[in-house]
């Protein structure tokens, strides 16, 4: 609740706020720092007001206060155009203010693609009930009934005499609401109004451009790695150079003589430098003498022996199968058996920027300013790790480098505000390019066996799919008692979290169906570089992958089609779910064909005698009730083994679109993303240490490989017109799902050569090549 | 520590400083200049880019005291208030994801374009190759320097 003091307080910041969000940062000052002076404490704003969503200004402006975060995917502009449509006022009148704990409602921050499928409901609700309450005041102060008024852009109107017009800013600019809500939790958050039906949307299905483009390329946005406090000193860590091993001491002399040298700070394994210039604190991370003693033992095995190890290990855990029919009876009566294993390696985040966060201990409070997506279990995880009361942390989320998942940026928050709480100084913490690359949390390693059974016509009659997942302790976010600092400072949990080993998510109807996955664990459980965590679609590219890449391994056992063959699995059935799941597969599946232009026949094409081999190949998933099919188009050159992605086409369906161009580039970006892991990336490490520490060692995409020509195709169409239609669903995250599959398909057909581990680098290829040439 | 005098986006400034210094942290954290972004220190992904002399300068492995002439950044490519024909493009084409990579992006196109006003397909691969974007908005990217390519050649048939 917003104390009625702290009130006017609240108005004015969120008031400068609007301003400074469309004002240009001026070199040498600092708009962001001078708006956050607030003293704390800092209470949750009360769900359960319709002012902590909501504030309507004198200047008809409407600003919504959103508890969610926006990593480069248009979600704050995303949410106006839902809002703005629900209160009937202009896009251009509203602002969005996101992810600041101490004026935002907690609603998570991102993840999980949930912004827009989840949390619009509620910004759509309370959007509708500000709209509602604005009608009942005009209509007490016209004396007409409600249904006597019209609303437009902000201005209710009588209708049988239009002179008689007030605006919201003169109805209750500046003003409070003092409307209370419902709701068991703050997803369910409701007034009474009711939502308007999608007929009546306006602003939902345009594109408007995103609001925070201008100045990320001006450069006057203030960033979260731009925050520069009066005061503030600069902060680096220094890693173990051997995962798990154990620090004897440091020699406080090897840096004594570096200009503005503060401290040296350790506790457990924990140490960083501080300075007071940050040029300085990396020379005195680079030059501090420290004595480690390496562990006992290798922590992990050799990237190269990864999977071997993963394969001969004893499972920690085994999740239950999934079991349609018998595939073992099935298996064995089969005309055909096709047999085949998948690996994909550890693969990172590795953020164009690497993690950093500054912490300011004023006042006995706690402010920590991050892009961290998920500020509000920041603040949580933050208040349990120093023991400090909630409402004297609070988070202020500002952009950052990209954030897919549960990055780095959580551990660099709980340093700095660690380190603050130390030197009683505001500190600003970032890591190293090495550090991000080596250390930041990793989407887990895959092993997949498969195994497939046609009968004599090539119908596919079973199939057992077996994971293997490197994920035994996969880290959540912001937990006080796995963020690396926690880690390296000792603190254990009894038990790990737990990852998962997932099985594929298709809609295939196949008669005799096994699905298992069972989790291994790597030597080193804790303090290890190669922690998992949430990475896009956390275990989707790898599962599908080996199973997507395997229908296509079947297709061509049966000589088949790979669409026809994955339409005839789809139509097999006949169930669907509520979000028709199956029919929306279908349709996709066939968008995507048509739009790429595809010819029916098996893989691999007869081949030609150049240089340059092309081919196609398909891939289908789904994510929650968001469907994708991808197709790749690749040239492969047979004397390099270098695969350029030509062409990319995809056909997607996320239900209701906001906005349909931001919407084209995240699906774009997801493609890409995909790609990237498909063709370049791999944690790779030997037995003491990551060894791919920077872009050489640890490549990506290049503008290089850029598609000459990409397709998104939105179906977002409901096979069945007479129901209305579909709610609006996540898209962050379901297009990097069948990416890699598709690339592997696409060099098979190609090349008649199947790919069967990641990344499809060069120097695979052409072996692989090589080896099928004899 | 000693004096230097650097002239940025044009003005000139007065910094005490090592001269070994990369010129990437006295541009943030002296003249807060925050076009420029840290991403590798390496010099092998374009984030710290400005411009000096008409080369996209990666300022990470800059040392200050080896600047000569004067520097641009992200900042001073328009007058304030205005934009360049660069930025509006990528405004246009609505081109960053997360954004954090694309100063190094329109610091290599502009560079690019100043040398080549009308760059080939190739030409733009080539050219902006080893500036790296981890949201992968290459092909946006590519899409906006073709687009700014044109709007320049009209603006200077209009001059
Ligand atoms: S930060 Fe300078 S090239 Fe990467
Ligand atoms: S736009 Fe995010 S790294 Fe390029």
């Amino acid at each position: 609740m917003i104390p009625a003091t702290g009130r006017r307080e609240f108005l004015k910041t969120s008031g400068m706020l609007v301003v400074g969000l469309h004002i240009a940062g001026t070199p040498g000052g600092n708009p962001i720092a001078a708006l956050f002076e607030a003293d704390g404490p800092y209470p949750d704003p009360d769900f359960k007001q319709l002012d902590s969503w909501i504030v309507i200004g004198e200047d008809d402006t409407a600003t919504f206060y959103v508890g969610k975060t926006d990593c480069g995917q248009g979600t704050g502009t995303a949410f106006r155009q839902m809002m703005s449509d629900e209160l009937d006022i202009a896009f251009d009148k509203t602002a969005c203010v996101m992810g600041r704990t101490d004026i935002t409602v907690d609603q998570g921050g991102s993840g999980g693609s949930d912004a827009i499928q989840v949390d619009g409901w509620p910004m759509r609700r309370v959007a509708a009930e500000a709209r509602r309450v604005l009608l009942d005041m005009a209509s007490a102060k016209f004396g007409l009934p409600v249904d006597q008024l019209t609303v437009t852009d902000g201005v209710i109107t009588a209708k049988s005499d239009p002179s008689k017009k007030i605006t919201y800013g003169e109805l209750i600019g500046g003003k409070r609401f003092n409307v209370t809500l419902t709701g068991r939790n703050v997803d369910a958050t409701t007034g009474t109004a009711r939502v308007k039906a999608v007929q009546d949307l306006k602003m939902v299905g345009q594109s408007p451009k995103r609001y925070d483009i201008p100045a990320k390329v001006d450069g006057s946005l203030e960033w979260a790695v731009d925050v520069n406090l009066p005061g503030m000193v600069h902060a680096r860590n220094v890693k173990p150079p051997v995962a798990g091993a154990k620090l004897l001491g440091v020699d406080q002399s090897s840096v004594r003589g570096i200009p503005g040298f503060i401290r040296v700070v350790t506790k457990g394994n924990y140490v960083a430098v501080v300075c007071e210039r940050e040029e300085h604190a990396i020379r005195a991370a680079r030059q501090l003498k420290v004595s480690w003693q390496k562990p006992p033992a290798p922590p992990f095995p050799t990237s190269t022996d990864l999977f071997d190890y993963m394969r001969g290990a004893t499972p920690t855990s085994s999740t239950r199968p999934v079991v349609v029919g018998n595939a073992e009876s099935a298996l064995a009566n089969a005309a055909t058996i096709v047999e085949a294993s998948y690996e994909v390696p550890f693969q990172g985040h590795t953020a164009i920027g690497p993690a950093h966060a500054t912490a300011d201990p004023s006042n006995e409070q706690m402010t920590i300013y991050s892009n961290d997506m998920k500020s509000y279990g920041m603040r949580n995880g933050i208040a349990q790790f120093l023991q400090m009361p909630r409402d004297r942390v609070r988070v202020i989320w500002l952009d950052g480098p990209q954030g897919y998942g549960r990055t780095a940026a959580d551990d660099a928050g709980f340093e700095a505000a660690f380190l603050a709480n130390e030197i009683g100084r505001p500190v600003r913490l970032q890591w190293m390019r090495d550090e991000e690359t080596a250390w930041d949390t990793k989407g887990p390693a895959y092993a997949v066996k498969m195994r497939g059974g046609l009968d004599a016509q090539g119908n596919l009659v079973a199939l057992d799919y077996e994971a293997r997942a490197a994920d035994y302790n996969h880290v959540g976010y912001n937990e006080p008692d796995t963020v690396l600092i926690a880690q390296l400072m000792g603190m254990r949990r009894a038990t790990p979290a737990g990852g998962s080993a997932a099985t594929p998510s298709d809609m295939y109807a196949i008669s005799n169906r096994r699905m298992a996955g069972h989790i291994v664990s790597l030597p080193l459980v804790w303090e290890t570089p190669l922690r998992t965590g949430n990475l896009r679609d956390p275990n989707g590219p790898q599962s599908t992958f080996a199973a997507e890449s395997f229908i296509d391994e079947l297709a061509a056992a049966a000589k088949a089609d790979p669409v026809r063959f994955r339409l005839k699995l789809l139509t097999a059935g006949t169930a669907d779910d509520e979000g028709f799941r199956r029919q929306r597969s279908i349709a996709v599946v066939n968008a995507v064909a048509e739009a790429y232009g595809w010819d029916a026949r098996p893989s691999p094409r007869a081949r030609g005698a150049g240089r340059i081999l092309t081919g196609r190949g398909i891939a289908y998933s789904f994510r929650g009730q968001t469907i994708v099919a991808e197709i790749a188009e690749v040239e492969v050159n047979r004397e390099t083994g270098h695969v350029w992605v030509k062409r990319l086409v995809c056909a997607h369906d996320c239900g209701l679109v906001i906005n349909p161009e931001a919407l084209r580039r995240t699906v774009e970006g997801a493609l890409m993303h995909g790609l990237s892991r498909a063709l370049h990336e791999e944690v790779a490490f030997d037995g003491e240490k990551v060894t791919s520490v920077d872009w050489n060692s640890s490549p990506t995409l290049t503008h290089a490989d850029t598609p000459e020509r990409i397709d998104v195709v939105l179906v977002n169409g409901d096979p069945n017109p007479r129901r209305p239609d579909l709610p609006h669903y996540g898209a962050g995250e379901a297009a990097c799902k069948p990416m890699i599959a598709a690339v592997a398909n696409a060099i098979f057909d190609a090349t008649g050569v199947r790919l069967r581990r990641v990344p499809f680098r060069d120097a695979r290829v052409l072996t692989a090549i090589k080896a099928a040439a004899g | 520590m000693s004096k230097m005098a650097l002239k940025v986006n044009g003005a000139v400034h007065t910094v005490d400083v090592e001269p070994s210094t990369p010129l990437l942290y006295i541009l943030r954290n002296d003249l807060g200049l925050h076009g420029p972004h840290f991403g590798c220190g390496l010099g092998q992904c374009g984030a710290c880019a400005v411009i000096i002399q008409g080369v996209a300068t990666r300022s990470c492995v800059t040392p200050v005291s080896s600047v000569k002439g004067e520097i641009t950044t992200l900042e001073g490519l328009a007058p304030p208030g205005k934009l360049h024909p660069i930025q509006q493009a990528w405004i246009e084409e609505q081109a960053p994801a997360c954004g954090f990579c694309q100063n190094g992006q329109i610091m290599t196109a502009k560079a690019l374009l100043d040398r080549n006003p009308n760059p080939t397909d190739a030409q733009i691969r080539e050219g902006m190759n080893r500036t790296l974007c981890r949201c992968m908005t290459y092909y946006r990217i590519q899409a906006a320097i073709k687009r700014a390519a044109k709007m320049m050649a009209g603006k200077e048939a209009r001059a």
